[in-house]
């Protein structure tokens, strides 16, 4: 599946596109299929997203995958500051990213 | 330290204002990001994994107590109760909302701080040794001229859109504490034989993609004429830089070009030109700018002996301290790379303590070092028991200066939105593998230097042990590489072979430290040894 991600733009917080607008949870993203740039422009030109892209993902049983690290990495937040991370009070969610 | 005066002041209040202007006109739809990017980036601000990414200029990495509390203050009311001390002297902070970020500056102007300058196409904050004013070794306190430089070269036309960002290093003691042959233009104060100050100068170093050495370009340039030297470099590199291709824009790759006798020619072509403009410094600005780095009113008579007693306290004190200049000083190198923490990593709290223990013990004076560790320089050697237990109070008293667990990491994967690859796990790794301290004292001087991508802010390739992160198919590999420095000795650090794992890399760099303990000969530091027997022994016991 391709999913739409980007930043919010006046707290840089990670943000995914769920079909109506924007969740910091990357569980609720939609599948874009083909409108991903369609939908990129218009919320970046709303403001409502700083530097929307599309990226591939996968869903299984734990949820929504992004296929490369880096984006798993945003959507959880640093594998060295667990605390921090969306989830902090689990501590395996470490192992999703990796 | 220096004071801004009233023109300082003034030009750091207005770009706060300037960019409180700039960002509301970005949340209010007026401008694009792409109008946008430049200008937070002059001030600053990136766009990284997690949110935007501060990153404070902290020149030659000098901090007075009041600068350390408002650094704690940012983290605690604006980011997440930390901040992350970088390759450069500066400090950095992962957690800004764009909102908060003209506050954030306002903030930072009251104490004489800002961001300018510390990205983009600029010279970048000119670092030093961080032992200046203090260095049993030097022959002066390099700071002054580093304060000229950064406020000649700060909003200079001629440098305001230069190729690529510019660095510049300053140190005045034969021991090379800053990494200097690694930066664009590398000044090392010298005495010729009529015993006159002057400056040996070094051109096109850099790591990244292309790593190169600065070659010696002049062994003395007299230092009243050193900012027309420093001109002449900029404008040689400014006319023939290959602004086409980002690859091919840092000076080091128009040195190595041009080979460095060529470049050397036409620096000094410029320079017997531009001397004749009248730009230098008067002497009198130069000394109105040393007054300020007088020496602190150091107490004479003071003893000279440490009671060592209490033996974690003497291991602290044999490790963490250096010679200082003044009898009964010494030098405290604060540790920020605790096993199983972060290196460079520090909290507001722990930012509070270190400033509270400047202010009571080391003339209000803080360094950062280019290791992503912290120094107090003027410590009276009567005091540094107490400095002992205040910094062990605060998490801050670790033993591992210049070991193999005081290692350099960037922020790589976990933050960088740049990286390949995460750096701080396998630092914590590697660390918590060595982690015994007999252990640490037995291998002694090992430099390991790790690098998220490619740019190098983890200095792999001066590191005795470097390691570069990299995607191989979308998962992070490791190359493993040995025998850079970044001291008066650099060299470059070579790729051993095919890269590793996450584990796969933590037990090749075990495997090259049996080897050392094998090999080594009386004295030999790793790196010793590995220029004495060469990479093949090494390669045997990782790949064989
Ligand atoms: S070396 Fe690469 S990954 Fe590390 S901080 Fe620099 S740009 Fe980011």
């Amino acid at each position: 599946m391709k999913i739409l991600t980007g930043n919010d733009l006046a707290t840089g917080d990670v943000i995914w596109w769920t079909g109506s607008g924007w969740s910091r949870h990357v569980e609720e993203s939609a599948d874009v299929g083909e409108k991903g740039d369609e939908i990129a422009q218009t919320e970046a030109a709303a403001r409502r997203v700083n530097g929307p892209y599309i990226i591939d993902a996968s869903r299984d049983e734990a949820g929504i995958r992004p296929a490369h690290i880096k984006d798993r990495i945003r959507a959880l937040g640093p594998t060295v500051r667990l605390d921090l991370s969306l989830k902090p009070a689990d501590p395996t969610v470490g192992t999703w990213v990796i | 330290m220096y004071r801004y005066d009233h023109y300082d002041q003034a030009i750091v209040d207005a770009r706060v204002d300037e960019f409180r202007d700039q960002t509301a006109r970005r949340l209010a739809g007026q401008m694009t990001e792409d109008q946008f990017k430049p200008l937070r980036l002059k001030n600053g601000l990136y766009l990284q994994l997690h949110a935007y990414m501060l990153r404070i200029a902290i020149p030659y990495g000098t901090l007075n107590s009041r600068q350390l509390r408002m650094l704690g203050h940012i983290a605690r009311t604006y980011d997440r109760g930390y901040g992350h001390f970088t390759t450069r002297q500066n400090i950095q902070y992962h957690w800004i909302k764009l909102q908060d970020a003209p506050d954030i500056l306002a903030e930072l102007a009251t104490v004489e701080m800002h961001a300018i300058q510390t990205s983009g196409e600029s010279i970048r904050n000119i670092s030093a040794d961080q032992y200046a004013g203090a260095a049993a070794d030097e022959i002066c306190d390099p700071r002054p001229w580093a304060e000229l430089i950064r406020q000649a070269t700060t909003f200079h036309p001629e440098f305001s859109y230069l190729p690529r960002k510019f660095k510049i290093a300053l140190i005045a003691s034969p021991t090379d504490r800053a990494a200097l042959r690694w930066h664009d233009l590398a000044l090392r104060i010298v005495r010729n034989e009529a015993g006159e100050e002057g400056f040996e100068v070094f051109a096109g170093g850099g790591m990244g993609r292309t790593p190169f050495i600065a070659y010696p370009i002049r062994a003395f340039c007299p230092a009243d004429q050193i900012f027309s030297y420093i001109q002449a470099v900029l404008r040689v590199w400014n006319s023939h830089a290959r602004r086409d291709n980002i690859h091919k824009q840092r000076m080091k790759i128009l040195v190595h070009d041009l080979g460095h006798e060529e470049f050397t020619r036409q620096v000094e072509e410029a320079f017997a030109h531009i001397l004749t403009l009248g730009t230098d410094f008067p002497r009198a600005e130069y000394e109105r700018i040393a007054a300020y780095f007088a020496p602190p009113p150091f107490e004479t008579g003071l003893p000279d002996e440490i009671d060592r007693a209490d033996p974690d306290f003497a291991l602290w004190v044999d490790r963490q301290t250096a010679p200082h200049k003044a009898p009964g000083y010494a030098i405290v190198n604060i540790s920020l790379k605790r096993v199983g923490g972060i290196g460079g990593d520090i909290t507001a709290e722990q930012m509070e303590a270190v400033a509270d223990l400047a202010e009571r013990y080391s003339f209000d004076d803080i360094r950062v070092t280019h290791g992503q560790n912290l120094v107090l320089p003027h410590v009276r050697k009567q005091d540094l028991y107490a400095v002992w237990q205040a910094l062990d109070a605060a998490g801050l008293a670790d033993v591992n200066l210049d070991l193999v667990t005081d290692i350099i990491a960037c922020p790589g994967l976990d933050y960088c939105s740049l990286a390949n690859a995460r750096s701080i796990p396998i630092a914590q790794k590697i660390a918590q593998r060595f982690a015994d301290i007999d252990r640490q004292l037995e291998l002694g001087e090992l430099k390991i230097k790790i690098s998220g991508c490619i740019n190098a802010c983890g200095h792999h390739h001066a590191g005795h042990i470097g390691i570069l992160g990299v995607d191989r198919k979308g998962t992070e590999n490791y190359q493993l590489l040995l025998g850079g420095s970044g001291a008066e000795d650099t060299s470059l650090g070579k790729i051993t072979g095919p890269g590793f794992d996450e584990d796969g890399i933590v037990d090749a760099v075990e495997k090259t430290t049996d080897v050392y303990l094998r090999e080594r000969q009386d004295g030999e530091r790793f790196l010793d040894t590995y220029r004495r027997i060469g990479v093949e022994p090494f390669k045997e016991a990782i790949y064989g």
